[in-house]
């Protein structure tokens, strides 16, 4: 088994449990620091395709800013609340079974379609092509993100100010 | 390596993240699913542009990071709202819109 097999098999691995653990923890917290662990692992998944930049950005934003903020607001909502979130899960049998058609559903056509058996050479650096992209092909959504964060930055602070 | 593995494997993630979203009751719960599925998609989107060679998917990949933290910040927000409104998080409850 090569290295990269090995590897790959592995980040699954991890990603696989630190998934099932999110959806299934009792206690959010734990949850939370679960979803870390798969983001981390999914970094790892990005390094195996030859991503750096993305596996940075990845535990930079996702893993580093979704998880401060979630941890956040759990700490926030359990000082108003003043107890302990715990959480259940409900309609497992249908949700699950829901879940497993679409599963087997996605299998069904990955399964058939013809896919490369191995990658291409790498053309260059992906980061120098990522950022020459973003500068001239998505020029405009790239400065339309701006003004999204710029909404959801004005948004947020409306919905989380305090009653006047 | 082929291309076929990262793409079940992304199959599962989605999947797990969409059990998360349909059973979880708690508001924060169902977000943490939303965040595995679209993390499923950035992995379909990065392992398709490494195995096609075309960096259209990293791109893209870049911009649906960037959009998820947006929406958790504003996702987040509207519960931490509702909380103090409603002070509750059980999305079974949240039934003011019911007619």
């Amino acid at each position: 088994m090569s290295l990269e097999a090995a590897g790959f098999w592995g980040l699954a691995l991890v990603l696989l449990a630190s998934s099932l653990a999110v959806v299934l923890s009792k206690n959010l917290f734990h949850s939370v620091l679960y979803l870390a662990l798969a983001l981390v692992a999914t970094a790892g998944v990005f390094l195996l395709l030859q991503s750096e930049f993305l596996a940075a950005v990845q535990i930079l934003l996702y893993a580093g800013g979704v998880i401060t903020i979630v941890v956040f607001a759990i700490v926030v909502t359990e000082r108003l609340v003043g107890e302990r979130l715990t959480q259940t899960n409900r309609g497992i049998i249908s949700g699950g079974l829901v879940s497993l058609i679409i599963l087997i559903a996605i299998l069904f056509f990955v399964t058939r379609a013809k896919l490369p058996r191995a990658a291409p050479p790498l053309a260059g650096d992906l980061t120098e092509t990522i950022g020459r992209d973003l500068l001239t092909r998505f020029l405009l959504p790239f400065e339309l993100l701006a003004v999204l964060f710029l909404a959801a930055l004005l948004g947020a602070l409306y919905f989380a100010r305090k009653e006047e | 390596m082929g291309l076929e593995p990262y793409l079940i494997l992304a199959a599962c993630l989605f999947t797990i993240g969409l059990f998360g979203v349909l059973t979880r009751r708690n508001a924060i719960g169902i977000l943490l699913g939303i965040e595995l599925m679209l993390n499923a998609v950035n992995v379909n989107l990065v392992a398709f542009a490494r195995y096609g060679a075309d960096s259209t998917g990293l791109v893209f990949t870049l911009f649906t990071i960037s959009i998820t933290v947006a929406e958790v910040a504003v996702g987040l927000a509207i519960v931490i709202l509702i909380f103090r409104v409603r002070r509750t998080v059980e999305a079974d409850h949240l039934d003011l819109l019911k007619g």
